[in-house]
């Protein structure tokens, strides 16, 4: 059965006629061509497919596009600022070497961005426990955790 | 996945009109669960009606000494709803400590008590504060809901549309979690109504039950003392590549001691 959806994705709105199985993540990667958000296991288990819906994060392989009708959705192409520059949190994760591969980068800036709303100034401990849902095969999580204290000190200074 | 049609209603009465009609289909609320076992395709409905416009069953509030959680509330909203932390605080931790931050925005207490995972949490709570689950029909007393592996006494068709849990004097919930999943391995609910104390396990068995050798010693005398040299029988509980049954009995002590001595904290 195909289904019309619509939501706004990085500002924008955005509409297609898709199959009504269609997951979130394949609506995005495969009908929007935005492929920075990443399938990493397609078991709700690695967050490497983390997005924001209407402000929160989540697992975009966890839920049928239609889920998202109407929503508001924000993916790691919409985050860095429009002139080109990087988000502070990006750039924390630059500073800090938060990443190796870059494959759970996306997701984990997502899932920090939305934590971080909440926790201006963190400690490591909060971080780690944020990242329950979130997995990383390269760095062992140290310098993701840096990055992550880092950049939400400078998003609540860059207020 | 197979295909399915998808349907999205604005009311609980449009639901379950299309759930009548719809006999293979199911509700979705969060998905997290129900979503998961399309993709594997453990699960295949005919149709899928989507529970998420409908928002009269959104509604969280406390009402005297009642805590009313509607069957679509999210997780992470119970978590970090002051006045669930006011009149139950273990409620509000037990619902943070849900799988992950993604998870929490998205999962439900309806598709959680609906789904009856062995190794779900807040099953511990509904049991162990002696929730009532209100459905678009009746009322249900947490004794009567959970019937075994990922049965409930839900009837096809059957819409939970609130839970509303009695607040207790003091109470605490203990989770060992799977490291992996995040799952309960094993987790204990313990609540004192003064004097009348409820003990519920999470991840040992097939659903969730009670513990009634620990809920008398408890009621005797509410200290971590008086359930630290009860063993429980390992018949019949789980027995999976994570913990044998004798370890799942084990860490039922430990974790009810535990509780306690979070209680009077
Ligand atoms: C990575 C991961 C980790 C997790 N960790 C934990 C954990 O540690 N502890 C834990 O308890 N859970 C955990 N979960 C499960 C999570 O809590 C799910 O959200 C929950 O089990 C199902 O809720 P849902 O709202 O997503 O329901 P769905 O998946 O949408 O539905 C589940 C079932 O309930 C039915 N249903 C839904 N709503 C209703 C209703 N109102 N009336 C009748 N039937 C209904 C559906 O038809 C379906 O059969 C985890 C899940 C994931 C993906
Ligand atoms: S791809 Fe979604 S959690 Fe791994
Ligand atoms: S940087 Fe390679 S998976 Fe995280």
């Amino acid at each position: 059965m195909s289904v019309k959806v619509s939501m706004k994705v990085n500002g924008k709105p955005v509409s297609a006629e898709v199959e009504a199985r269609t997951l979130l993540v394949t609506f995005i990667r495969e009908n929007l061509r935005l492929t920075g958000t990443h399938v990493g296991c397609d078991t709700a288990q690695c967050g490497a497919c983390t997005v924001h819906m209407n402000g929160r994060a989540i697992k975009s392989c966890s839920i049928v596009a239609m889920q998202a009708e109407g929503a508001d959705i924000l993916t790691i192409e919409g985050v860095a600022n429009g002139n080109g520059t990087l988000h502070p949190m990006q750039q924390a994760f630059k500073e800090n070497h938060g990443l190796q591969c870059g494959f759970c980068t996306p997701g984990m800036v997502m899932n920090a961005l939305d934590f971080a709303k909440g926790h201006p100034n963190p400690s490591e401990k909060e971080v780690r426990e944020s990242l329950e849902g979130n997995l990383c095969r390269c760095t062992g999580y140290h310098n993701i955790v840096k990055s992550i204290v880092a950049g939400a000190r400078a998003m609540a200074a860059s207020k | 996945m197979y295909a399915f049609e998808y349907h999205r209603p604005s009311s609980s009465k449009e639901a379950l009109d299309l759930a009548a009609k719809k006999s293979e289909g199911k509700f979705l609320a969060g998905g997290q669960s129900l979503v998961q076992a399309m993709k594997l395709r453990l699960s295949s409905p005919s149709d899928l009606i989507d529970l998420g416009s409908v928002s009269e069953l959104k509604n969280l509030k406390v009402e005297g000494n009642t805590v009313l959680v509607g069957a679509m509330v999210r997780h992470a909203e119970v978590a970090a709803s002051p006045a669930v932390q006011k009149a139950i605080p273990a409620l509000a931790a037990l619902a943070g400590m849900i799988g992950d931050r993604q998870v929490r925005h998205m999962g439900t207490i309806g598709g959680s008590l609906a789904n009856s995972d062995p190794a779900a949490d807040y099953p511990a709570a509904v049991l162990g504060l002696g929730a009532t689950i209100s459905t678009h029909k009746r009322k249900i007393e947490a004794d009567k809901f959970f019937k075994g592996l990922y049965e409930t006494a839900l009837e096809p068709g059957e819409l939970i549309t609130q839970v509303s849990f009695p607040a207790p004097k003091r109470a605490a919930y203990m989770k060992f979690k799977n490291p992996a999943s995040r799952f309960a391995l094993v987790g204990v609910f313990v609540a004192d109504f003064g004097g009348n104390v409820r003990v519920a396990v999470t991840g040992a068995g097939a659903c969730a039950f009670r513990q009634p050798d620990m809920e008398k010693a408890l009621a005797a005398k509410f200290a971590p003392e008086s359930v630290a040299n009860i063993k429980v029988k390992s018949d019949g509980l789980n027995n999976d590549l994570h913990a044998s049954p004798e370890y799942r009995a084990h860490l039922i002590t430990v974790m009810a001691k535990r509780a306690v001595e979070a209680a009077l904290k």
